[in-house]
C-alpha cells in the first residue's frame, strides 16, 4: 500500500490551493522543509513569508494580513500550539480572523526528537477556543480535503498533521463536521482520529476474527463534532472505545464522552497517552511503548468488554 | 486642521476619558491621558479615515497595541463621529460596544482586538505586510506602551517590520515612564530604548514633548523613509492634563470617584 506522510499532503494541498485561490499566502517559521511548505515556497515565492524562528509573531502577522483580505496559512510544529496560544486565542480567534493553522509533527510518532517536541495536548488546546474548527486528517487524501475545506471556512481553522509516512486510503466522501464510518458492527465501536486509523483498522480486524462485531468510525473533524453519529453508534454498540495519538485528557476521547453521556452506554474507555509526556524513539517502538499498536488496542478492548 | 482646533479636540477626549472611567468605576486613565494627543493628531489630521465609510479597504489602519488605553481611543473615535456619546454609559458594561479593551467585532473604527500586550504591534506589522502584498497604498499606525516594550513579541514584530522593509508602518511609543508596579526602571529597565529601536532597523524620530500637538504633528507628518519602518518615540506624561494624576503611577488602572472626576474636569477646562 502506498504510504505518504500527512504533512507531505499538506504541502501538496497548499500548492494546489494556491493555483486556484490567489488570496492564499503561506507563513512559516524556519521549518518549511519540515512542515513541507517549501513546495509552496518554490511555486509561489512571492506568496510565501518566512517569519524566522518567531512563531508568536508569525501568528499575529497572519492575523493582520487576514484583515487585508488574504487567507494566511501558518505552518509550524503542533507542539507550538502551546507556545502560540495567546496569539491564536486573542490575536485570531477572539476577533474571528480568517487565519488557518497547519501544524505538523503532532503526537508521539514524531519520534526521535522526543517528548519536548511531541504534541499530545494540541487538540485539547484548540478545540476549547470559540469559533475554531479542528481537523485531524487520517491520511493524505483526507488532508487534501481538509486544506481545501479550510480555505472555504470564514474563520480560524486548525489542521493537525503527522510526520510519519502512513497508508493512503481511497478517497472517502468528505463533509466538514461529519464522521466517517469505516466499518459497521454491533458489539462494540471504536472512535478514532488521525493516523490511528491504520492501527484501529488492524485492531477491528483482530476483534472481528474473535467473533466480536466491531464498528469503526473515524473523525476528521473534532470541532464541530459529529455528535449525532457518535450517539448513533454509542446507542447501537453500547461498548465505546476511543483511540487517539493524544492525551486521553481533552482530546477525541473527551469530545466523544461529552457527546454520548447519558446515552445508555455500558462501557466507555479512552485509549491514548495516559497523562504523561512522550520520549525519544522510533515511531513504531513508541506506538508499542504507549500501547497504540493494532494488537495492543485489540487486547485492551478485549479485556474491557 | 489648525493646531488650536486639534488641541481643543484633545481636551474633549481627555474629558471623555474622565467621564467614561469614573462612570464605569474602572479603566486606565493614566496611560490614556498620555497618548491622547497622538490619537487626536492621527484621527483628525494624519490618517485617511472616514467614520461614514469605516470598512473602506483603502483607509489607513490604526492598532492600539497598548489596548488598556481604550478610553483614549473611544473618546477619539466618538469625537471623530464613529458613534455617539451615549455609548460612554456602557463603557465596560454588559452588551456595550466599548469593551474593557478594544474589540473589533463590537466597536466601529477598531481594526484589531487588543489588550494582550505585544500583539497589537505584531498584528499591525501583518497589516502593513498585507497592504504591501495586495498593493494597498494605506498606512498602518500603532501605539505601543513602554511597559509593553518588555514583551518579546514587540521585538519579534520589529525585526519582521525591518526585514520586510515596511515603510508603510509607523510605530508610536507612548513613553510615559510608568507602569503598574512602578517606573520602567524599577520594574524592568528599557535601557536606551531609542538606540534599541535604531538597532532594530527603524527610522527613529524622538519627540521631546509627546503631549505638544505641534511637535507630535511634525513627527507624524515627516515623510516616510523608503525601505524602513518609522518609529516615533513620544516622551509623554502619564495622567497628562489632570493635576493629581500627572506622573502618578497609582493612576494606571484606577478610576476617579465622582469628586475626583469633578476636579479633573475642572483641570481640563483650564
Amino acid at each position: 500500500m502506498e504510504k505518504k506522510a500527512v504533512r507531505v499532503a499538506y504541502g501538496e494541498a497548499l500548492v494546489k490551493l494556491g493555483q486556484t485561490n490567489n488570496k492564499v499566502v503561506v507563513l512559516d517559521a524556519d521549518l518549511a522543509s519540515a512542515t513541507m511548505t517549501n513546495a509552496f515556497k518554490k511555486e509561489f515565492p512571492g506568496r510565501f513569508y518566512d517569519c524566522g524562528i518567531a512563531e508568536a509573531n508569525m501568528v499575529d502577522m497572519a492575523a493582520g494580513m487576514s484583515t487585508m483580505g488574504l487567507i494566511p496559512f501558518c505552518s509550524t510544529f503542533a507542539v507550538f500550539a502551546g507556545r502560540n496560544y495567546d496569539q491564536i486565542r486573542n490575536g485570531v480567534c477572539y476577533p474571528k480572523f480568517n487565519v488557518k493553522f497547519g501544524f505538523s509533527h503532532a503526537g508521539i510518532t514524531l519520534g526521535e526528537d522526543g517528548g519536548s517536541h511531541q504534541a499530545i495536548e494540541d487538540i485539547a488546546l484548540m478545540r476549547v477556543l470559540p469559533g475554531m474548527t479542528v481537523f485531524v486528517p487520517s491520511d493524505a487524501n483526507e488532508c487534501y480535503q481538509c486544506v481545501e475545506a479550510a480555505a472555504k471556512i470564514e474563520g480560524p481553522v486548525f489542521i493537525r498533521t503527522a510526520r510519519l509516512a502512513t497508508p493512503v486510503y481511497d478517497p472517502r466522501p468528505f463533509t466538514v463536521g461529519k464522521g466517517t464510518v469505516i466499518r459497521d458492527g454491533s458489539d462494540c465501536v471504536i472512535f478514532t482520529c488521525g493516523i490511528m486509523l491504520e492501527h484501529t483498522m488492524e485492531a477491528a480486524e483482530i476483534l472481528e476474527s474473535k467473533g466480536i462485531k466491531t464498528a469503526l468510525v473515524s473523525f476528521h473533524t473534532i470541532k464541530p463534532f459529529d455528535e449525532e453519529l457518535a450517539c448513533t453508534y454509542a446507542a447501537k454498540c453500547k461498548k465505546v472505545f476511543t483511540v487517539e495519538e493524544h492525551s486521553v485528557i481533552g482530546g477525541l476521547g473527551d469530545t466523544v464522552a461529552s457527546a454520548i453521556i447519558g446515552k445508555g452506554v455500558e462501557k466507555f474507555k479512552k485509549i491514548g497517552i495516559n497523562d504523561e509526556f512522550g520520549q525519544s524513539g522510533k515511531p513504531a517502538d513508541l506506538l508499542k511503548e504507549y500501547g497504540l499498536t493494532g494488537p495492543q488496542i485489540a487486547e485492551n478492548i478485549l479485556s474491557n468488554l | 486642521m489648525d493646531i488650536q482646533k486639534l488641541e481643543s479636540y484633545a481636551r474633549e477626549v481627555r474629558k471623555d476619558i474622565i467621564i467614561m472611567t469614573s462612570k464605569a468605576g474602572a479603566g486606565h486613565p493614566g496611560g490614556s491621558l498620555s497618548c491622547t494627543d497622538a490619537l487626536v493628531a492621527l484621527y483628525f489630521d494624519v490618517m485617511n479615515v472616514d467614520p461614514k465609510d469605516d470598512k473602506n479597504p483603502e483607509r489607513d489602519r490604526f492598532v492600539l497595541s497598548k489596548g488598556h488605553a481604550a478610553p483614549a481611543l473611544y473618546g477619539t473615535l466618538c469625537e471623530r463621529g464613529y458613534f455617539g456619546k451615549e455609548e460612554f454609559d456602557k463603557f465596560r458594561q454588559l452588551h456595550g460596544i466599548l469593551q474593557g479593551h478594544p474589540d473589533t467585532k463590537k466597536c466601529p473604527g477598531v481594526d484589531a482586538s487588543t489588550g494582550s500586550l505585544g500583539q497589537g504591534i505584531s498584528i499591525a506589522v501583518g497589516m502593513a505586510l498585507g497592504a504591501k502584498h495586495t498593493g494597498n497604498k494605506c498606512r498602518v499606525y500603532t501605539v505601543i506602551g513602554d511597559g509593553e516594550s518588555q514583551e518579546g513579541l514587540v521585538w519579534e514584530a520589529s525585526m519582521a517590520a525591518a526585514h520586510y522593509k515596511l515603510d508603510n508602518l509607523t510605530v508610536i511609543l507612548d513613553h510615559n515612564g510608568l507602569q503598574i508596579d512602578g517606573s520602567n526602571d524599577e520594574v524592568m529597565s528599557l535601557g536606551d530604548i531609542k538606540a534599541k529601536a535604531v538597532a532594530f532597523g527603524y527610522d527613529v524620530i524622538e519627540v521631546q514633548d509627546g503631549n505638544d500637538m505641534k511637535q507630535v504633528l511634525d513627527a507624524l507628518h515627516t515623510p516616510p523613509c523608503p525601505g524602513k519602518p518609522r518609529y516615533i518615540l513620544l516622551n509623554t506624561l502619564k495622567g497628562k492634563g489632570v493635576s493629581f494624576m500627572e506622573g502618578q503611577v497609582g493612576w494606571h488602572g484606577k478610576a476617579p470617584n465622582a469628586e475626583q472626576a469633578e476636579q479633573a474636569l475642572k483641570d481640563l477646562e483650564g
